[in-house]
Parts: structure tokens; sequence; C-alpha cells
């Protein structure tokens, strides 16, 4: 289980999460929206110690993150897969060598024949063909980049998923394909996840809960139907501005198609 | 608050501030090398890596070496030339290039080029790796970044620069010879028994001893910039010239120092 319970960060005078609390089940999850800069990707960097809080505790699978050490802190990263918004794929290795590195256990990175089996196996996990392996990432689409960094996430099998905009900068196809391996992962792997975005519908797609951080604070949580038929001016707000978003993108994307059907 | 005492708070709030990030960069810098310290013992990391940073820096920074240190033993004997003919016996000649190449020429300009191009290229790859979250994802998969990243830059560097400063002292020390010959007509013997007349052993140590006091300097520093870069790439340009400006400077004070310190003691 994943919980922060009152947390407070600042950026000098910059205050980003002001008493954040959330509770995350084991199997469960949870997506956490709101606009860009509000603090969701700084959650989710202190869920796995990148950031430590100013106040207020964050606990994963039952170890005050805050408090551990450094040996305690690489042990509890090594049962969190983290996808990092860009990928943050490591370009002088080849895609096979940057999964690898995801195997966390040291026995198990050791072993050639058990890491080349790993590495095809989350290659087929997120749906990419087994040369891409051979590959570095400045060959890779931004949607393939995304995928490689998500099989490096699950490589070593991890009991917890963070997904950083798992779907920014993506088009829409390429979206549903990311939120797909996100049901997906959940259903095959059966992984706690949090999945940080400011795409509303995405989200609720993948999501069993979905918490809204709103001015440095969680405005509403909930199933996605409740959230749905809130009232609060926040969420509605947040709503209509990507419902607008999701019309625009939606309106290109026919736009394209059509110029693609004339040509 | 009148005029004058604004106009005094000015200053002082500058110079309070600069003391302040001083302190932070003295602070966290220490902190970094500790870790560093503590971070040997993962050997089975950072002892491949090494191998790689070694070969990638020494041997593609050998050519630049050797052309520099060729220029600065070839000028050395031409205005020892100009200096000496007529008033010194020649031999002197053979004294001053070796001994200017073995205690001076050599390890600081070889420092000076490597601060260059080797500590811009430690702090543009690591402040590369820190903005594009590199390294936050080699910390999220629970692997140290210092072992992985910083200590096999360091310890190449501190590989391979003393090396290359050998190099560049024996290239300087026989294109300086061929120069004197050719310019002043100065024989082998006599360039051979001035090298031999003024020269101690400790001088290749003193050598040795800077050099690595350089590439100390040369790979931590850099290091410690590109890898707290933020900001972007704008981080990354400043953390690069940075990174080669402060190395520079701390190669000149370090020679200051080393040459007080050993030479004293010689």
């Amino acid at each position: 289980m994943i919980e922060l319970l009152d947390v407070h960060k600042r950026f000098v005078e910059n205050v980003v999460l002001d008493g954040v609390s959330l509770e995350v089940k084991d199997g469960e999850t949870v997506a956490l929206l709101g606009p860009s800069g509000v603090g969701k990707s700084v959650t989710l960097k202190m869920i796995n110690g990148l950031l430590r809080p100013d106040a207020g505790d964050v606990i994963v699978d039952g170890l005050h993150v805050p408090q551990l050490g450094r040996k305690e802190l690489a042990t509890l990263r090594g049962k969190i897969g983290y996808v990092f918004q860009y990928g943050a794929l490591f370009d002088s290795m080849s895609v096979a060598e940057n999964i690898r590195l995801g195997i966390t256990d040291e026995t198990c990175y050791n072993d050639e024949k058990f890491c080349e089996n790993r590495i095809q196996e989350c290659l087929r996990l997120v749906n990419l063909a087994p040369d891409v392996a051979a590959k570095l990432p400045a060959e890779l689409s931004g949607g393939m980049k995304k995928r490689v960094g998500i099989a490096r996430a699950i490589a070593g099998q991890p009991k917890y998923l963070l997904y950083d905009e798992p779907t920014s900068g993506l088009d829409p196809v390429n979206a549903d394909v990311i939120d797909g391996l996100v049901e997906r992962l959940r259903d095959e792997l059966g992984v706690t996840s949090v999945v940080v975005s400011h795409d509303v519908r995405g989200s609720f797609r993948v999501a069993d809960r979905v918490a809204l951080l709103w001015q440095a604070k969680i405005r509403a949580v909930g199933p996605p139907d409740e959230i749905l038929a809130s009232k609060d001016p926040a969420v509605l707000q947040f709503l209509e501005r990507d419902l607008e978003m999701t019309l625009i993108q939606s309106e290109s994307q026919e736009g394209r198609e059509a110029r693609g059907r004339n040509v | 608050m009148s005029n004058g005492a604004a106009l005094t708070l000015g200053p002082l709030r500058l110079v309070a501030r600069w003391s302040l990030r001083t302190a932070d960069h003295v602070g966290r810098f220490s902190f970094l090398i500790v870790d560093m310290l503590r971070g040997l013992a993962e050997w089975r990391i950072w002892v491949p890596r090494t191998l790689d940073q070694a070969t990638a820096v020494g041997y593609g920074s050998l050519f630049i070496v050797l052309l520099v240190s060729a220029f600065a033993g070839a000028v050395t004997s031409l205005q020892t030339g100009y200096q000496f003919t007529g008033t010194l016996p020649l031999y002197y000649a053979g004294a001053v290039i070796s001994e200017s190449m073995i205690l001076e020429l050599g390890p600081v300009l070889t420092a000076l080029i490597l601060a260059g191009r080797i500590g811009a290229r430690y702090a543009a790859e690591l402040g590369t790796m820190r903005v594009t979250e590199q390294i936050d994802a080699l910390e999220s998969l629970g692997r140290s970044p210092v072992s992985h990243l910083l200590i096999p830059r360091v310890v190449a560097g501190l590989l391979v620069i003393p090396a290359l400063t050998m190099f560049a002292n024996a290239t300087g020390i026989v294109v300086g010879y061929l120069t004197a010959k050719g310019s002043l007509g100065l024989t082998y013997g006599d360039f051979e028994y001035g090298a031999r007349y003024f020269f101690r052993p400790l001088d290749l140590w003193y050598s040795a001893i800077k050099s690595g006091c350089f590439a100390a300097a040369v790979t931590t520093i850099p290091c410690y910039l590109g890898f707290n870069t933020q900001q972007g790439a704008e981080g990354v340009g400043r953390a690069t010239t940075t990174a080669v400006v402060a190395a520079s400077v701390a190669i000149l004070m370090l020679d200051a120092l080393t040459t007080k310190l050993l030479l004293v003691a010689k």
C-alpha cells in the first residue's frame, strides 16, 4: 500500500504541495490528475524517494520513505517501477541494455540467459518486436520510447508502478495504445499503480479511482463516475478544460485523416 | 530607511548571498566526494566503466596533447636560444627545455587542454543526463549514479591525465631538442649534458604529483557541476562553461600551491 500523509513541499517561495493525503490500496490503480505545474510529478517522486517532503510522511509497503537510509531506499526502489515522462532512456545504451538495467536483483542481472529471456518477455508485454532490442533510443519513435520506458520499469517485476504522464506528447492513437498497455499490465501483473496525468479521458479509462490535485491540495478523490458527477467548481473547470482539448485534438486528427484520403 | 543605509545594505546583501552560495557549493561538493569514496566499495560496477572511460578520454586526447606539447617544446627552445646565445654555455638550453617541460609546461598545458576537453565533456554529459531525468531513472532503479557515472569518470581521469602528462613531457623535450639542434646547432651530447646536470629524480615525481592534483580538479569539478545541473538546455550550457572556467582556475591555483609545497621541500 502507498500512503501520503499530510505532505507539504515548497520550492523556494512556491508552495507545491500543501497538506496532501492520499491512499493507494494494493492492486489498485489511482490516477492523479491536475493541470500542469500543480505538483503531480513531485508527488510521484516522493513515493520512490527521489524527493523528500518538507513535512508529512510517505509510507510505501509499510516503510517510511523519507526516513530510509541509502541501502533500504535502494531495496525499496527495486519494488517500484517508475515510468518517466519522456522515457529517460540511457541514450548511449541499446534498448536491451536499458531494459536489463531494470532487473534490480543482482543475481538475475548477472545471469546472461535470464536477462535475455526477461528482455524478450518485457518487449512482448509492451507490444514491441524482438528486433527492437538491438536498437538505440535515438532510433525509436516517441511512442516506442515510452513503451521501452515501461518495459524497463517492469523488468524487475515490481510490486508498484508509477507512471509520470505516460501519454503526454503522443497523438491520440499512440496515447490509446499506452492506456491499453497500462490496463493490460494491471490485469496481467496485478501491480499497484499510480498514474500521473492531465489527460482525463485516458485516466478515467485506466483508473479504479481518480484524485484531482488542485492548487497544492487534493480537491476530489473517488471512482471515475463519482468524479464525473461532481459539482465541485474546480473539478468542473478542470474537466471542461480537458474536454475542449480533447475536441481540438480529435478535430485535428479528423482533419489529418481527411487530408490523407484526399491525397 | 535612509538612502545611505539602503546603499550599504545592497553590497552587504550581495556579499551575504555570495557567501551562502559558496558555502552551499563547498558543502555539496564535499558530500559528493564522500559519496564517491563510499562508492569505491562497489568496484564491480565502476571498474569496467572506468576502463571504457579511460580508453575514450585517453586515446581521444592523445593527439591534441602531443601537438600542444610539441609546440611548447619548440617555442621554449627558440626563446632559450634568443635569450642565452652568446651569454651562457649552449648546454644550458638542454636544462631549460627539459626542466621547463617536466616542471611546468607539460603538466599545466596538458591539464588546461583537458579541462576544456574532458571537463566540458563530463559536465555536458552529466548535465544532459540530469535534465533528461536519466540520473533520476538510474536512482529509481535502485542503482547508485555515483558508482555508475561519477567514479568511473574521476578514476579514468586520475589514471589517464598523469600518463598523458608524461607523454607530453617526453614529446616537448624531444621536439625542443630537435628545434635547438636546427636553430642553435646544439649537439645531442651538449643537450644531454645540460639536461642531466640539472635533473633530479624528484622532478619527475613532482610532475606526476602535480598532474595528479590537476586531474582531480579537471574531473571532480565538472562532474559536480554536471551532476547538479538545473533548468534544461540553458543549465547544461551554463554548467559546461562554468566547469571549464572553474577547473582552469583551480589548475592555476593548484599549480602555485604544489610548486610552493613541493619545490620548497626540495
